[in-house]
């Protein structure tokens, strides 16, 4: 961190602004039956305003934990996490986060769903319906907002949780594999889809997957994690322009992050 | 549409089955009258009693619906709190638990002693017998909820209140609604039993007068009166259910 202040009070680099989001030396110890159950050790990272940063590991690396320290669902053991300046202690407003499930209410239509958050902050009037209209046109889901969960595939209800996160103009967007559970056809078009938002609202995503495909195509950075208990095991920069499409995924220098990614994750030796 | 209708004549089919070997046994066993009535005469009774057994029927049905709604009434609040605090779980849930070891008619002469021979000892039995199904399917539901959208409500900042009435509430729904379901049918039976320990109205009572009486078809015909009231109540249950929770109707699914 004081390489960054440095580069600042230099003014080396003038369009480079100070990190939205900072996690320094970040440690969480979970207290199972008595025992102490190391889950991650000495994460730090940081990340800029409209960063698209995955962390991509096994599944049970921690870095799901790391996810729900920076949404504030859980305590840190140690360390700090930090955004805009402000220190993470708890839940604070401005977060949208999507799970692996899609978790939407059974009870209550797309629409009511997808209203969920503008209504718990007392936003829900006609304008807030006709931004829930929007994003659920953005995502292919125009006329779908009477229909109830159950009646849509997993890939729709998924788009759905994915218009529920956005609604409230979250400043971080936290997305723990919201595609690991859908058919390998549907998680590519939710990648596009999920640049297609990024684009739109300019949101900050941190976005937890263990496919190393997905975790190269959709970010600008990749954060490998080693086993339990976590560390960094490699930062990786995806220098590809966006908007990427499918022909990205064929570039030599893609496979050559993926072998990369590979060595780091100790699945190629 | 031909499976709907399959649905509803086969089980008339298997009943007239059933009426028509009574019948016959009756006859060629020659039952006496006292002992087992033919179904014509049980019919020939439900025509000729209609006007007191309509009365009758709704004495009982009054008490069936109070106890039932007492129960859910006090029932969901009970499992509400033993839910929410800990303390009062560990207190009360295992004697909650293990009173349900009392016979349930054993307590019929304290309440009748308790709340005399009128309406308020049918409703307490009544409420005695339906409220721990109750308790014990709501706080069911309520503990299911789905974590993960606890976990939304939580960074969302919901309130206590909010987390309560938008997401856990509506989320045990379904086990309120079967808890309502086995509640309503216990309700008859609290009822009934609550008329027969003591009561001078209700089809329960009129079913013991005919009995004593020996007018065999009028107590068959209250046991039917009493059998299409019980269907009823579930009946406006399940309709209710299905007003409350449109959405149950479409199944999981769509992979």
């Amino acid at each position: 961190m004081n390489a960054s202040h440095e580069t600042d009070l230099k003014g080396g680099r003038s369009a480079a602004p100070p990190p939205f989001g900072r996690l320094v030396n970040v440690a969480k110890t979970f207290q199972s039956a008595g025992q102490s159950v190391p889950a991650v050790k000495d994460i730090s990272f940081e990340f800029r305003k409209g960063d698209l940063v995955s962390l991509l590991g096994t599944s049970g690396c921690g870095k799901t934990t790391v996810l729900k320290m920076l949404g504030g669902l859980i305590h840190t053991s140690g360390g700090r996490i930090e955004l805009d300046g402000n220190a993470i202690t708890g839940p604070y407003p401005g977060v949208g986060v999507v799970f692996q499930a899609p978790t939407l209410m059974p009870w209550r239509s797309v629409l009511g769903n997808v209203l969920f958050p503008l209504e718990v902050l007392g936003r829900n009037g006609a304008a807030a319906k006709t931004r829930a209209r929007d994003i659920l046109k953005l995502v292919g889901l125009a006329g779908f907002g009477q229909a109830y969960p159950r009646q849509l595939s997993g890939g729709m209800q998924q788009r759905v949780a994915l218009c529920r996160a956005i609604i409230h103009e979250p400043s971080i967007l936290l997305m723990d594999e919201p595609f690991g559970a859908l058919d390998e056809l549907t998680r590519l078009e939710m990648n596009d889809l999920l640049l297609d938002i990024r684009r739109v609202t300019g949101a900050t995503v941190v976005f937890v997957t263990h496919s190393i495909s997905e975790a190269i195509y959709l970010s600008d950075r990749v954060l490998v994690f080693s086993k339990r208990p976590a560390v960094i095991a490699l930062e990786l920069a995806v220098d590809f322009p966006y908007p990427r499409s499918s022909r990205t995924r064929f570039l030599n220098r893609f496979t050559e992050l993926e072998e990369q990614a590979s060595i780091a994750l100790g699945v190629v030796k | 549409m031909g499976q709907n209708l399959l649905r509803v004549v086969y089980p008339l089919a298997g009943a007239a089955i059933i009426v028509i070997v009574w019948d016959l046994y009756v006859v060629v066993a020659r039952v006496p009258l006292v002992v087992f009535p033919r179904p014509l005469q049980v019919a020939q009774a439900l025509v000729s009693y209609s006007a007191i057994l309509g009365s009758e029927a709704w004495v009982t049905a009054l008490e069936c619906i109070y106890g039932f709604l007492l129960s859910m009434a006090i029932g969901i609040p009970i499992a509400v709190v033993m839910t929410y605090s800990r303390i009062v779980n560990l207190m009360f849930y295992p004697l909650l638990v293990a009173s349900q070891s009392i016979p349930k008619v054993a307590i019929a002469p304290i309440l009748l002693v308790w709340f005399g021979t009128g309406m308020q000892s049918k409703l307490a039995m009544a409420f005695v017998i339906a409220f721990f199904p109750v308790v014990v399917d709501t706080a069911t539901g309520l503990r299911s909820t789905s974590p993960e959208l606890l976990e939304l409500a939580r960074s969302l900042q919901c309130s206590r209140l909010q987390t309560f009435f938008k997401i856990q509430l509506p989320s045990a729904l379904p086990s309120i609604f079967s808890g309502a379901k086995i509640a309503v049918t216990l309700a008859v039976i609290g009822a009934v039993i609550g008329e027969f320990i003591g009561s001078n109205e209700g089809l329960g009572n009129l079913l013991l007068t005919a009995n004593s009486q020996l007018n065999s078809p009028l107590v068959w015909a209250s046991l039917v009166v009493l059998s299409v009231l019980g269907m009823m109540l579930y009946g406006v249950v399940v309709v209710a259910e299905k007003i409350f929770m449109p959405w149950a109707a479409f199944d999981t699914g769509g992979h």
